[in-house]
């Protein structure tokens, strides 16, 4: 009962909400209609009809009883239809503006937020068929996938969207610092590839070593020697979650500054006479 | 088609509603399967409801956050079983609200640690884990053997968990605090303790108090070991 909706707050919380913002900023960043109306209709409705059915697809091998399981399993696959989707409308979205990915690293987050939506949307459906789950589960790949997913996708699309709007609701001419928002999105996706790198290997082989047999047909690997092996890719772990948190500091460090510096006020438009202005 | 949609877009209530039961159906599949748990979980024997000891064992289990590194629930793969035991089975579970099956392994899964270790080892373990094992990464819970177990609110905890379905008697409630107490004292006669609690582990105390270790290790030493596998095979497993 629990997973049953576990699933679904990624689907409803971490996944439509952030859609949303990924269908506002992205065309307004870009200065691009989106690409499909019609494709972002038929997404929305089969998100949300097939998100509820997915739970299940963490009790593979269970005691859940197995009609439960395939369930899961078999949405879960169909949920990658209208997960890309909803990544191929992003994307496309660019079409004609690739390039102002090299002027505005702001929304080069909003777009790399969406690669990765559509890598972690790949891997959920890939996880979830019953025999890949068998070495997945209980293992750090479910981390390294999560993880893809909320610093991937909902952080960066998040990031996309600040650097959108903190100019805007301030009445901003730009950001403080658009070279700082470059190094934030060169050392957050740095972060983020060593935290997924590291964790799925890190998993893949606590699934290996779980199930290992030696050649006269017993287990090889006690379960400690596993929690040994994976120690290397959990300092690489902490590594790229630095990497990340710097990025955020950088950031709170832009918005900061964007709201409060004299530089990027915008300026005044006079309102009365030049010469009154300078009489006060 | 795409043109009537505007009327979902312009009327908010609207696509709340159909997006209400867009969710509701798929709810629906998962919510009405529960109506019929009572068939669906197998009968087995030996299983009991938690003896007030291992009860609140369970509690600090889950306070201490135990089930973020450890698993409970043996899945039905070859290396699962040789490693830990017998696959678990929906009906271990039934008198846990909520379960603590987990989803994760840093360390091993628990769902048959029960009787896997002597008392004295886990307490030890749970002392310095590294003491027995000396790579492992768990923390301390030193603090646990030194923390009196408080025993107030036991027989309102064992209320709370009759309306949600576990057949604790009235005996039982009323017996509680004496259960606990017996349960932690190797001297006591225990014997009305295993008439209630079948195979209930004695653990040593400390003589004086009943601390939070104590509480730990019963339900740690009890996991996986009530359900009588000698009795069940798979045919009587599936009905």
């Amino acid at each position: 009962m629990q997973w049953w909706y576990g699933h679904n707050a990624v689907g409803f919380f971490l996944t439509a909400g952030f859609l949303g913002m990924m269908y506002y900023f992205i065309p307004k960043a870009a200065g691009r209609p989106v690409y499909s109306y019609r494709l972002s209709i038929v997404h929305f409705w089969t998100l949300i009809f097939l998100y509820i059915w997915a739970g299940p697809h963490h009790l593979h091998w269970t005691a859940l009883p197995d009609w439960t399981q395939t369930v899961g399993m078999a949405f879960s696959i169909m949920l990658w239809m209208p997960s890309w989707g909803g990544m191929i409308n992003g994307i496309m979205t660019l079409s004609g503006a690739w390039d102002k990915l090299r002027t505005d690293p702001g929304l080069r987050f909003s777009v790399t937020a969406v690669g990765f939506y559509g890598m972690s949307t790949f891997e959920g459906p890939v996880m979830s068929v019953r025999e890949v789950n068998a070495l997945s589960h209980y293992t750090d790949w479910t981390i390294g996938h999560v993880h893809s997913g909320a610093l991937g996708w909902v952080a960066f699309i998040v990031f996309g969207s600040f650097y959108y709007l903190i100019p805007v609701l301030w009445n901003r001419k730009a950001l403080y610092s658009v070279r700082l928002v470059a190094w934030h999105y060169w050392i957050a996706t740095l972060g983020i590839v060593l935290y997924i790198v590291s964790m799925w290997v890190a998993g893949i082989m606590e699934g290996l070593m779980w199930r290992a047999y030696d050649k006269f047909g017993f287990l090889q690997y006690s379960f400690v020697e596993s929690v040994v092996a994976i120690h290397p890719f959990f300092v690489i772990r902490l590594l790229g979650g630095v990497f990340f948190l710097i990025g955020g500091l950088m950031m709170v460090f832009n918005v900061f500054m964007t709201i409060t510096s004299e530089s990027t006020e915008r300026p005044r438009e006079p309102l009365i006479a030049p010469a009154v202005l300078a009489g006060a | 088609m795409f043109i009537r949609h505007e009327f979902f877009e312009k009327n908010a209530i609207f696509l709340l509603i159909g997006t209400l039961v867009t969710i509701a159906i798929g709810g629906i599949v998962e919510i009405v399967p529960l109506f019929t748990i009572e068939t669906t979980v197998e009968h087995v024997e030996g299983m009991r409801p938690y003896s007030p000891l291992e009860l609140r064992g369970r509690d600090i289990y889950v306070r201490e956050g135990c089930y973020l590194c450890h698993s409970q629930q043996i899945r039905t793969l070859r290396d699962e079983v040789e490693r830990y035991g017998h696959y678990s089975i929906a009906a271990e579970s039934m008198y846990d609200h909520p379960f603590q099956w987990g989803s994760k392994r840093i360390g091993p899964d628990l769902a048959r640690v029960g009787g896997k270790y002597s008392n004295d080892w886990h307490y030890a373990h749970l002392h310095n884990a590294q003491e027995v094992v000396p790579e492992s990464i768990m923390p301390h819970y030193a603090f646990l053997a030194e923390t009196p177990l408080d025993t107030d609110d036991i027989q309102n905890r064992m209320k709370t968990l009759r309306t949600v379905g576990v057949p604790y008697t009235d005996e039982d409630i009323a017996n509680a605090k004496a259960d606990l107490q017996t349960q932690a004292n190797p001297d006591a006669d225990s014997a009305k303790l295993l008439t209630r609690y079948p195979k209930a582990n004695i653990v040593p105390g400390n003589g004086h108090e009943v601390t939070e270790a104590d509480a730990l290790v019963a339900y740690l030493q009890m996991l996986g070991t009530l359900v009588n596998f000698a009795n069940t095979s798979t045919e009587r497993l599936q009905q």
